[in-house]
């Protein structure tokens, strides 16, 4: 069993930022929580999908609510373990691990922070293989599970346990539940034994994103774009410099589009990225080139370092990646949830070709 | 005859001696401290550089005394005194002369998953961190409170600091939207541990993000005796010369603060270098929106003129290691200077590695045995320096490239600080902005002002008072028009207490960014109001 100490924590923080295409937060905050838990407590063991025993419980945990806010009113490291084992007394169970709901900054990190405190491991899995910016957007949702029973707890010892009919209701109760508590809350949800993960679950996230970091940590000197896109079968679309970046707020989401003007084999050309949280849509001239479910990543041309959202802005010298999304999401239900059209854009998704 | 052609101009200059409205600005940079006097339409009396000194405040006073007699003043026609000093930036650098800090952080137990300090390197940590407690208190976003004080906690904590820290910094959770825990905090540590022991509240330096705001507020209660015997320095030297003027420092957004301001704030000093020279940058060509291109010996410092002032840097800055979220200017530096070694290999290149201050003796057309920069300049008639002879054999696909090198350098920076693709214009100041060239692609003119080379001890000299609010208001209870005007009446206060002429504060700028993932019920606020200065 693989054990995450500090540095493979630090790894897997960065390439968690890399699947985050652009969104899941600034990964500072979560990789010192769960660097200091891994300090206290000793590292955290890395349980593969095919482990699990198929009657065997897992239970994720993440954060939610504005980042803002988390920045400022950085978590107890707590309320997180209440969450979690307020699930498992709610279904008389003992969860033999937790996992990350996504890959991301601060959501990759909080399983970790949970897995160090009760010395438990951390399932190398995740429900998105990337990051999505609404609760329902996972795929086990594609299996017909309901994120709830939930647990939306806070540090000063609320917790609210949520059951209700469909995702909506969730989105909309937990959402109300966390802005009472202060805009930033920890969650424990979509509670699942072995078998059903087993084909519910993206394997290997965790792992993947430990490579990728440890692929950017050692490729400095060579060619970390390179290195980047063979290991996950992606390809570059482009590279350039940001010349314009338009934002808006619209339903507590941050949307926009930035401009690319190519440089290097892509000079004369310009490239479009539309963004919600996450980098969802990529313009070669006017035409759609890559969609999401497809993960899009913007990363410094010269480091590799992933660029999230946030900081996206003029004269930023870019690439932006390619990869292949899960098979998951590639389904008619997967493209229903997660695809282009769900975001707003008319257009239909095409498979992102290696 | 000669002495009626002459008297009136004597009169006139003895008038304008005795106007007693002069303003002396000194800014120790890392290997000059430049004086500078100024009358009151800025115009430059005098000028001087004097070495900087190990301990700094020698060079400070032989800076004033030299800057005084070349301008042949009487001692009391200076009636402002600004000096842009360095000293905090060594003392956390060398980490000399820090205060051992109490650190008191407000949110319990909230904020317990990350300790105070957790990233500091370990050898500023011994020094400085050496006690901290995560103690009940603080608020939420919509200054409700998170959990209440515990004052007979607080009060113990104080007394197991006593004897230990020579300072203490609270930091409360959402302090920048209500900062009543940490007032009463510092109330009951001053009980506890007596007035000599100075206290920093974190609601007073930084912005919401509490890590980088708790960092720079220990930082700040760290620097406070190095800054307090550096401004008793600055103030006796200024007195031992019989200047009576009112005294100043520079803060690194380009405005000043008094000097009972700057002991409390010192680590607002920190990068004024590069604040003021923007500052001086816009004195000098009379702009109010540029770029500042600063080459020195070794490398060249690119900033951004905002409307009269440095613009801020919107990320995290490392000072010693530590990340802070104080305002900073937004700066780039590179490794192109005067000094810098030319590489005439098959992809020329030059720098970043530079001969410094060896230059005099390094440089080809000095008699030494390295191609720099500056040979380039020489050899391309740019500007007559040394022995050009010795650079005349230089092949000229070597001058192409290297000048080409040193021109797309400077154009891929200067793009990279833009906000936009329009172009806009330069000001070169620093000793070696001889290297730049005429024209440059994205730049619509290139001022080279006169007394480029003393620009920050200008800058210092013109600064103007400031005050500023970054804050996040819950509009629960407020309108968005009566937050904007709490936000605003904040930074007019703090101008004020900064030095400012009370009615003659205005507001530079003003900012509002709704909070995402909320409801819209709360937004971040920032203000900037800038004053001209308070004299006695």
């Amino acid at each position: 069993m693989m054990k995450l100490d500090a540095r493979a924590i630090q790894d897997i923080a960065l390439g968690a930022a890399v699947l985050g295409t652009g969104g899941g937060g600034d990964p500072t905050l979560g990789r010192l929580m769960a660097q200091q838990a891994v300090a206290q407590y000793g590292p955290v063991s890395l349980l593969s999908l095919d482990e699990l025993a198929d009657e065997e419980w897992v239970i994720p945990t993440a954060m939610m609510g504005a980042p803002t806010v988390l920045v400022e009113k950085i978590p107890s490291g707590n309320e997180v373990i209440e969450a979690f084992q307020m699930i498992e007394r709610h279904l008389q169970c003992q969860a033999t691990a937790t996992m990350s709901i996504e890959a991301g900054g601060v959501n990759s990190m909080i399983p970790l922070v949970v897995a160090a405190t009760l010395r438990i491991p951390v399932l190398d899995a995740d429900g998105m293989g990337r990051a999505f910016p609404e609760l329902q957007m996972v795929t086990p949702t594609l299996h017909g599970v309901a994120a709830t029973p939930m647990v939306v707890a806070d540090e000063k010892g609320n917790q609210v346990l949520l059951q209700t009919p469909d995702n909506r209701w969730t989105e909309r109760l937990a959402r109300t539940a966390t802005i009472a508590m202060g805009c930033s809350a920890c969650i424990a949800l979509y509670a699942m034994q072995g078998h059903f993960a087993k084909r519910a679950l993206i394997p290997g996230t965790l792992s993947l994103a430990a490579q990728i970091g440890q692929t950017l940590r050692t490729s400095k000197q060579t060619d970390p774009i390179q290195a980047l896109t063979s290991l996950l079968a992606g390809r570059q679309l482009c590279q350039g410099k940001i010349t314009d970046v338009q934002r808006r707020t619209e339903g507590g989401f941050a949307r926009g589009e930035v401009e690319i003007t190519g440089a290097g084999p892509d000079a004369g050309q310009t490239f479009r990225l539309s963004f919600q949280n996450e980098n969802l849509v990529f313009w070669r001239g006017d035409r759609p080139e890559v969609t999401v479910p497809d993960l899009l990543s913007v990363v410094d041309e010269q480091t590799g370092l992933p660029i999230t959202t946030e900081a996206l802005r003029y004269g930023l010298r870019i690439a932006v990646l390619a990869f292949p999304c899960h098979a998951q999401w590639r389904t008619p239900e997967g493209i229903a949830l997660v695809g282009p059209r769900y975001f707003g854009y008319d257009i239909d998704y095409v498979p992102l070709r290696g | 005859m000669s002495l009626s052609a002459v008297e009136p101009t004597n009169q006139a200059e003895q008038a304008r001696r005795r106007d007693r409205s002069f303003r002396l600005g000194i800014d120790v940079g890392g290997t000059h401290t430049d004086a500078v006097i100024l009358d009151t339409t800025d115009r430059i009396i005098a000028s001087t550089k004097a070495p900087t000194t190990s301990d700094i405040t020698t060079g400070i006073v032989q800076a004033l005394q030299d800057v005084l007699a070349a301008s042949q003043l009487p001692p009391d026609t200076i009636a402002c005194a600004m000096l842009g000093t360095t000293h905090c930036t060594n003392a956390v650098v060398t980490r000399r002369e820090l205060n051992s800090v109490g650190v008191i952080r407000l949110g319990a137990p909230a904020t317990r998953a990350v300790e105070p300090l957790l990233t500091w390197p370990p050898d500023l940590k011994r020094v400085v961190g050496v006690r901290h407690a995560i103690l009940p208190g603080g608020h939420e976003y919509n200054g409700e409170p998170l959990s209440e004080l515990d004052e007979k906690e607080v009060r113990r904590t104080a007394r197991t600091f006593k004897g230990h820290v020579h300072a203490v910094a609270v930091t409360g959770v959402f302090s920048s939207v209500n900062a009543v825990h940490e007032l009463r905090v510092r109330e009951i540590v001053r009980e506890e541990l007596g007035a000599d022991i100075p206290v920093s509240l974190s609601s007073e330096i930084g912005s919401v993000s509490l890590l980088e705001r708790e960092n720079a507020t220990v930082l700040n209660a760290a620097l406070m005796r190095v800054a307090q015997r550096a401004m008793k320095g600055f103030e006796r030297a200024v007195r031992r010369l019989n200047i009576p003027a009112t005294l100043f420092l520079g803060q690194n957004d380009g405005s000043l603060m008094s000097l009972d301001y700057a002991v409390q704030y010192p680590i607002f000093t920190i990068a004024s270098g590069p604040a003021n020279s923007i500052r001086g940058a816009a004195a000098l060509s009379q702009l109010r929106d540029a770029i500042v291109v600063d080459i020195g010996g070794t490398t060249t410092d690119i900033g951004v003129l905002y409307k009269g002032f440095p613009r801020e840097s919107q990320l995290a800055v490392e000072i010693g290691g530590v990340a802070t979220n104080f305002r900073m200017p937004d700066l780039i530096s590179i490794g192109l200077g005067g000094g810098s070694r030319v590489h005439p290999e098959a992809a020329i290149c030059v720098g970043p590695d530079s001969v410094g201050y060896q230059l005099q003796a390094e440089a080809r057309v000095f008699g030494g045995s390295q191609l720099t920069a500056t040979d380039l300049a020489v050899a391309a008639g740019r500007i007559q320096l040394g022995n050009p002879g010795r650079v005349h054999a230089l092949p000229k696909t070597t001058l192409d490239q290297g000048l080409d090198y040193i021109r797309h350098t400077l154009e891929d920076y200067i793009d990279r600080v833009k906000l936009s693709a329009d172009p806009v214009p330069v000001v070169a100041v620093g000793g070696g902005n001889i290297l730049f060239p005429d024209t440059l692609r994205g730049v619509s003119e290139i001022i080279r002002p006169e007394q480029a080379g003393v620009a920050n001890a200008i800058g210092v000299a013109i600064a103007q008072v400031s005050g500023t609010v970054d804050s996040v208001f819950s509009l629960e209870k407020l309108s968005r028009t009566e937050a904007l005007d709490q936000a605003t009446a904040l930074a007019h206060e703090r101008a004020i207490a900064a030095g400012a002429v009370p009615d003659k504060v205005e507001v530079l700028d003003l900012e509002e960014v709704p909070l995402a993932y909320l409801p819209g019920n709360a937004v971040r606020i920032k203000v900037k109001a800038v004053g001209s200065l308070r004299t006695v």
